[in-house]
């Protein structure tokens, strides 16, 4: 069978390799959402602790034994915890200042990460196996899909509605709204913010550790998988608008399948696409689709 | 001798309080004392302090000094949310309802900081126009329903001290009646009340005592005993 010219399998292929590829943009871009909506800072070290989480989780398996399951609930706990280090010590410092400030640390912070990684790694890659339960794939008639690539979408939206869950249905929720718009009230209403703060930021950076573990059987496990990454889940933030956790999932999941089509349609586009989608939304919408203008 | 007063007893007393907005100084050595059950105003013309000093109770300005106790507790160092726990539930004068909250949420917001707070029901019965808004977002309230409930808010949380700045501001007279009917109720209820107003005439039948801040000063202190005898002094201070 085929669509427009292109065989059914590969259109559906392509809008797989999309759909992976939109799972990890909205899991990076909620983390970040979340963490600008409270914080008020832009988490340049996003990408840097995404890499980590998908280190943790090849170190644990190749020097401690412990496997996929375990890395995917241990490595997002090494990399939050490693995040409410971060907050509460560098940070904590930067909110009386302009948002420029917390961008140049987490940027530093960033190359700091990743040199380290280069320098006891390299930057030659690794590979992690995907775990035994889930090798091999189902053919579903009209397309072929791995297991590990369906599960990765799976967690990845199950993640996610979670997480739009909480802060849009639940108590801790109302305050993490209230917190991002107005952080002294709410404090003085009687709420701890400065541990709601410390606490965001280490869930932010959690779900960050968390994409890891899920990209490291796919991808190769690499010092610069999180750099190379990070440019494209900024370009998803910026044209979901800053800050918005409905449109950070609905963005990431929307423009990895953007990106799938163009690489079927118009390969030569499909690097930039996003970029140019981009430059679009912010001549039209500066908020960005689901950001509020003020 | 037919009916004793029970004896006061202190809840705030403000000593020497010095507040800064970066390196702006604005009150300069604030004295006051609240005692329990009292119904106190701060007045003052436009920029005199008196926002700042309600803030300041909080720890919210910038850097503080001098002495707040709060039930003989001195909380000059302490963060605003422990501050708040110790029984303070706080009004700002720009009524602070949250935009991406409905008005439940904002009403369920504030957790508990003391027992005896109101329930829904009895929230819900001084307030039915809340009631009816339940599902609204914050930021579909009309003025006075924000009002009503930034004042709604406070009294669930079990708070025994209430500080509301200028709650009658801009609002239409017959929701002014019903925020002093409020004001009574809440006074029979032994809450302690420190109201900061421009709105004399609402204020005067309220309290039972006036101070009057100018350049972060208290400049004058008159006790409702003596308000028909001072009233020309508190005229001119205000310019009313
Ligand atoms: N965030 C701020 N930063 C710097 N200065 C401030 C700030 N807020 C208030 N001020 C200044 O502090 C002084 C006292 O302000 P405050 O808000 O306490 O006045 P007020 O008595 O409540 O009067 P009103 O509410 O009518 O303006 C004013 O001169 C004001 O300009
Ligand atoms: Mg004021």
């Amino acid at each position: 069978m085929e669509i427009f010219g292109i065989p059914l399998r590969g259109l559906a292929g392509q809008l797989l390799i999309g759909l992976i590829n939109g799972s990890f943009y909205a899991v990076l871009s909620l983390g970040l959402a979340v963490i600008f909506g409270l914080l008020n800072i832009i988490n340049f070290a996003h990408g840097a602790l995404y890499m980590m989480g998908a280190f943790l989780a090849w170190i644990g398996l190749t020097h401690f034994g412990i496997n996929y399951w375990a890395a995917l609930l241990l490595a997002p706990l090494l990399v939050g915890l490693l995040g409410i280090v971060i907050e509460r010590t560098l940070l904590r410092w930067l909110y009386q200042l302009d948002h420029l400030y917390g961008l140049l640390l987490t940027f530093g912070l960033a190359l700091i990460i990743e040199g380290l990684f280069r320098y006891y790694f390299g930057i030659s890659g690794e590979t992690y196996e995907v775990p035994e339960a889930l090798q091999g794939g189902v053919d579903l008639g009209f397309m072929f899909l791995p297991l590990y690539r369906g599960w990765v979408v799976l967690a990845s939206l199950v993640v996610c509605l979670a997480t739009w869950f909480i802060i849009e249905r639940t108590k801790i929720g109302a305050y993490l709204r209230a917190g991002t718009e107005n952080p002294k009230l709410v404090q003085a209403l009687g709420i701890n913010v400065p541990l709601m703060i410390t606490l965001t930021y280490g869930f932010g950076v959690a779900l960050a550790g968390f994409a890891g573990v899920l990209a490291a059987p796919i991808l190769q496990v690499n010092p610069l998988m999180g750099s190379n990454l990070i440019i494209v889940v900024f370009a998803v933030v910026v044209i979901g608008g800053m800050g918005s956790i409905l449109g950070s999932i609905v963005t990431g999941l929307g423009l990895g399948l953007i990106e799938g089509l163009t690489r079927l349609f118009y390969p030569e586009a499909s690097a930039v696409v996003i970029f140019v989608i981009m430059v679009i939304v912010l001549l039209v919408r500066p908020a960005g689709l689901f950001g509020r203008e003020n | 001798m037919t009916s004793v007063a029970p004896p006061a007893v202190e809840m705030l007393r403000i000593s020497g309080l010095h507040a800064f907005y970066g390196e702006s100084h604005i009150l300069h050595g604030i004295d006051l004392m609240v005692n329990r059950g009292e119904v106190v105003t701060l007045l003052g013309r436009n920029g005199a302090g008196r926002t700042t000093t309600l803030k300041a109770i909080l720890g919210l300005t910038g850097r503080r000094t001098g002495s707040v106790m709060m039930n003989g507790r001195e909380t000059i160092g302490m963060a605003p949310h422990r501050i708040a726990r110790l029984g303070i539930g706080y009004c700002p004068e720009e009524r602070g309802i949250f935009a991406s909250l409905n008005a439940e949420e904002n009403l369920l917001l504030p957790p508990r900081v003391g027992s005896g707070g109101m329930g829904l029901e009895e929230i819900y019965g001084m307030f039915p126009n809340l009631a009816e808004r339940r599902t609204s977002p914050g930021m579909r309230l009309s003025g006075g329903e924000q009002q009503m409930l930034a004042m709604a808010r406070i009294l669930r949380t079990g708070a025994r001290l209430l500080l509301l700045d200028e709650i009658t501001e801009g609002l239409a007279p017959v929701i002014v009646q019903k925020l002093g009917q409020v004001i009574r109720a809440l006074r029979e209820k032994g809450l302690t009340i420190v109201l900061v107003e421009q709105n004399f005439r609402f204020a005067a039948p309220l309290a039972d005592r006036h101070y009057v801040i100018e350049h972060g000063r208290i400049v004058e202190q008159v006790d409702k005993a003596d308000l028909s005898s001072r009233m020309n002094t508190l005229h001119e201070l205000l310019g009313v």
